[in-house]
């Protein structure tokens, strides 16, 4: 349904009639109004707006990578680059049987670790609860944290994980994408890990660039050497 | 701007302002989104010669803790005129006018931001004013509004404003500096184009409910051309190398 795409900003109408407004826009009488700065995408019934800017929102079941900032006796606080601290209940980690007096929450994470979290719980009344009692989920041991715009994780991840899938085999690096704009990435040696890095620093300042996928291969293939 | 001639004619008999300007004539405005690393969102307009720099923050933590409201998100402005952007050295503290006019912006710009969707957080907007010459609030809304966009604020519609006045018995649009000092009215319109609705109107002077009425319906005119500029910013800034 990607032929009635539009670039809209606020206020913008992007359409009228019986359609159910998603992401992004607004039902104002009869006019359905974007309220972000994006591309507007028109489906059977519904309608939504991609944003190109904005801070992360958490949403429930995004995966996102965190920085531990401050414990209490019976949680952590995370930096999940939100306006919202991710909240991180010590019972998750340690499990039912947690005790305040037993268990040292600095034991199994301290400030400045990074995790890869998943929300879990999330409304506007409070904070983001999020959980790393799954797998692939935990602290991250290894790896450089590479910061982009939340905005631009999409075209990072690509169709289908095209893009991402390209990097990690042109690299050999494990690539974890946070939702929220944080990436990890790992790898065995120190030219991969490099290539990684510059390849989805440059997925995030190209990202309006048509070819970008070409010119990543490109890249990596060591065709680029400016 | 203290070179120009204080004893102009404000409007001759060809109707030509003192700035050369046909009386619904605005001054040459240049918007540009964007520009700031370190903001979250940024404007900068041209509009004359005024030169404003917007720097948006936020969505993010409010502090003072007390401010934060459970129910929505707050919006703070903050509006600032350097030492050097006008004739004679302002002192850099806020002054009475500034607070005002820092509260004029932030309620014209309420009705558009969509905060009830962040709550217990703040959003910071920070306006600069580099160079004054009349009508910096209504350029500073302009440019905010813009900036807010930037930032990635949800919002209703976008905030154009200009200002309409009365020089020399007649209707005009956009006051500068000497038609702002010497001029009869002075009114500043913020007008959200698509949903229709005036945001911010203010009045100095003295008018007659039929100057009233028209000066309006001129400033909510001249709010639809400062409208066109910001689509043109922030498409220029997103879309630019694009085809639509």
């Amino acid at each position: 349904m990607a032929d009635k795409r539009k670039y809209v900003i606020p206020g913008d109408i992007v359409t009228s009639g019986p359609f159910r407004p998603e992401q992004n826009v607004v039902l104002e009488g009869n006019n359905i109004i974007a309220t972000a700065v994006g591309i507007s995408e028109i489906y059977d019934d519904s309608v939504k707006v991609i944003p190109l800017t904005g801070k992360y929102i958490p949403k429930i079941n995004d995966l996102v990578i965190g920085k531990v900032i401050s414990h209490t006796s019976l949680s952590w606080e995370l930096d999940v680059n939100s306006c919202y601290v991710g909240f991180l209940p010590a019972q998750d980690v340690f499990g039912r049987d947690f005790s305040t007096h037993a268990d040292e929450l600095s034991s199994k994470l301290k400030t400045g670790d990074l995790v890869a979290a998943r929300i879990a719980n999330f409304d506007r009344t409070r904070d983001p609860l999020v959980t790393i009692s799954d797998r692939d989920l935990g602290k991250i041991d290894d790896g450089v944290l590479v910061k982009i715009s939340p905005s631009k994780v999409p075209r990072l991840i690509g169709k289908k994980g095209s893009m991402i899938q390209m990097i990690e085999m042109g690299t050999n690096a494990a690539v974890t994408i946070g939702q929220n704009g944080w990436v990890v990435v790992s790898c065995e040696t120190d030219e991969g890990l490099l290539k990684a890095k510059k390849a989805i620093e440059m997925v995030n300042e190209k990202a309006h660039i048509a070819n970008l996928t070409d010119l990543i291969k490109d890249m990596l293939d060591g065709k680029d050497e400016s | 701007m203290g070179g120009r001639d204080a004893t102009m004619v404000l409007l001759d008999e060809n109707g030509i302002r003192c700035d050369g300007r046909k009386i619904d004539e605005p001054r040459k405005i240049m918007i540009k989104a964007g520009g700031l690393k370190n903001a979250d969102g940024s404007a900068y307009i041209e509009f004359g010669d005024n030169k404003i720099l917007v720097g948006v923050f936020g969505p993010r933590d409010v502090h003072p803790k007390h401010m934060s409201n459970t129910d929505t998100g707050i919006l703070r402005v903050r509006y600032h005129m350097e030492p050097f952007s006008v004739g004679e050295r302002k002192r850099p503290a806020p002054s009475r006018r500034e607070i005002e006019i820092s509260k004029v912006i932030k309620e014209a710009l309420e009705p558009a931001v969509m905060l009830e969707k962040f709550p217990r957080t703040a959003v910071d907007v920070f306006i600069e004013v580099l160079q004054a010459d009349g009508g910096t609030r209504c350029a500073a809304l302009t440019a905010a509004s813009v900036a807010l966009a930037d930032a990635g604020i949800p919002m209703r519609d976008m905030v154009a404003a200009i200002a309409s006045g009365k020089v020399a018995d007649t209707i005009i649009l956009d006051v500068n500096n000497e038609e702002d000092q010497a001029g009869q009215a002075d009114m500043p319109v913020g007008y959200m184009p698509s949903l229709k609705k005036i945001t911010l109107l203010q009045l100095d002077g003295v008018l007659t409910p039929e100057e009233y009425k028209k000066c309006v319906d001129v400033g909510v005119k001249g709010c639809e051309i400062v409208y066109e500029l910001q689509k043109k910013a922030l498409h220029d800034k997103y879309f630019g190398n694009r085809k639509d």
